[in-house]
């Protein structure tokens, strides 16, 4: 065939010595290669037991966040919903009642909110749109399971611990 | 022949045997923590510390495995072919002299199944039988890759035996006895055969690595070519078969190449060692260091394993009838010079 291009490099190949016919020098140099990875330190980490540091802007689980007196920030605006490229999050509303002052910082607060984390992307589009600062994507890796129900996290497993101490 | 002496070999056999498939077991540990150490990882540490367990979960998952035998495969030879591979990589064990003997009760027990004199003819009949273990594994299993594979064991190791009988000749030449006893005997202390068969070593050692089917000649399994080699269509404890008598034969070789070339129990400073321990404890040091020997032999096979890639087809072959028997026919005629040399002067 005519060659396609004027570029063209010969590949000489030299008929190989004594030292490269008997394959000796080479494999003594291949094991001490070898032996001297033996005692370098091994790259792996113990996953469960040790974990890496993750970098600052590490985006992991999701938390909902409370405010300064424990009254979740979350007031179902829907605009997380909204701004989710994977439309992981669903929510329904609901209007608080005066006996809820306490728990719900806003007059409408998520009286559900899922986020189905086997949708989830950790974008962080959703920590963006909210405009109340309810939620943060701060906490670590999403365990694994058995089951795809129990990838869909509801408020028991998002919502941040109250505040014990006022 | 009394009733002692039955019992006596019967311990004997049955320790050696234990012993074996021990060590056969953890060498499968053992390689995969030298292979994971040689690539800066960690290899299987979750079975009890430091994965110690992790063999008797492998035998665990083996044994639970369905078993499946192909509908068109030979049944019969089909189950013969794994457990000849495990009888005949047991067997060779019975000549290997583990120690000098021990003296119990003014009764002397070699540690040894049986001096045969014609040990290294034994050691080689068993060693070219371990090759029918695949190949009836691999025509049995009526696939074409398991049939291609048991060709090129067969092919494989009769190529190299030739090379590994005539580098024992200048062995023999050198030793003048067949008897492995006489042979590791004559090794007292420092007197080990590789210092005067070096190149006789090196042949054998690359023929035992092709013997073994270890790689860099591990074309029989070559995966890349034909997908699990003669052990494609085999399964649950089958297939465990078939990897645990590699691992024996490696130790077997390893004991042998020990005893051979690198005098078995014996080591430099025995005699003051023996003279201060006593009968049973002196010897037992000895086979202690014997098998430290063995180990680092296994260790080596291990080494070269996560080293060398494997050998193309023809590099196989070139090697071993133009490389390794020319070389060994040159180490048979340099020793007989040398020896007729020494005996004239």
């Amino acid at each position: 065939m005519e060659p396609l291009t004027s570029k063209k490099k010969i590949l000489e190949q030299k008929p190989l010595t004594f030292a490269e016919r008997i394959y000796l020098p080479a494999i003594a140099k291949g094991l001490s290669v070898t032996i001297s990875h033996l005692f370098k330190k091994e790259a792996t980490i113990r996953y469960p037991e040790v974990q890496r540091e993750f970098s600052v802007n590490f985006r992991g689980l999701h938390s909902l966040k409370r405010d300064e007196n424990g009254k979740e920030r979350c007031t179902a605006c829907g605009l997380c919903a909204l701004s989710c490229p994977a439309e992981a999050i669903t929510m329904i509303a609901a209007e608080r009642k005066p006996e809820e002052k306490d728990l719900y910082r806003e007059e409408k607060y998520a009286a559900v909110y899922e986020i189905n984390m086997l949708r989830c992307i950790f974008c962080g589009l959703c920590e963006e749109a909210c405009p109340k600062e309810a939620i943060y994507l701060d906490g670590p890796i999403v365990p694994s399971d058995y089951l795809r129900k129990d990838f869909i996290y509801g408020k028991d497993k998002l919502v941040e611990q109250p505040l014990t101490n006022k | 022949m009394d009733i002692a002496f039955v019992i006596e070999k019967f311990i004997l056999v049955t320790i050696i045997f234990a012993i074996t498939l021990v060590i056969a077991m953890y060498s499968t540990y053992a390689e995969r923590k030298v292979a994971a150490f040689l690539q800066d990882r960690l290899g299987p540490d979750r079975a009890g510390p430091f994965g110690i367990l992790q063999p008797l979960a492998d035998g665990l998952k083996m044994f639970m495995k369905e078993e499946i035998i192909p509908t068109n495969a030979s049944k019969w030879l089909f189950m013969v072919g794994p457990g000849l591979a495990m009888l005949t990589a047991c067997i060779g064990t019975a000549v290997i002299p583990w120690g000098s003997p021990i003296v119990v009760n003014d009764r002397i027990v070699p540690l040894q199944v049986t001096d045969i004199n014609v040990g290294i003819l034994y050691i080689f009949g068993v060693v070219s039988l371990g090759v029918y273990g695949v190949m009836i594994g691999g025509w049995a299993s009526n696939n074409k890759y398991s049939l291609l594979s048991a060709i090129r064991a067969a092919s494989q190791n009769i190529s190299y035996e030739i090379a590994m009988g005539l580098s024992i000749i200048a062995l023999l030449l050198v030793t003048n006895t067949m008897s492995l006893k006489e042979i590791v005997d004559q090794q007292h202390g420092w007197h080990w055969n590789i210092f005067y068969q070096p190149l006789g070593f090196l042949i054998f050692i690359i023929c035992a690595f092709a013997e073994t089917n270890r790689a860099p000649f591990d074309l029989p399994e070559c995966e890349t070519e034909l997908i699990g080699g003669y052990h494609t269509e085999y399964s649950s404890m089958k297939l465990g078969f078939y990897l645990f008598a590699e691992y024996i034969n490696m130790f077997v070789s390893s004991a042998v190449m020990a005893t051979l070339y690198f005098g078995g129990y014996n080591y430099p400073g025995m005699d003051w060692v023996l003279m201060h321990t006593g009968p049973v404890v002196g010897p037992l040091i000895g086979t202690a260091v014997f098998f430290v020997k063995i180990f680092a032999f296994i260790f080596f096979f291990m080494w070269v394993r996560w080293t060398i890639p494997r050998f193309r087809y023809d590099q196989l072959m070139h090697l071993g009838w133009k490389g390794l028997i020319p070389l060994a026919i040159a180490n048979i005629i340099i020793t007989g010079i040398v020896i007729a040399i020494i005996e004239k002067f």
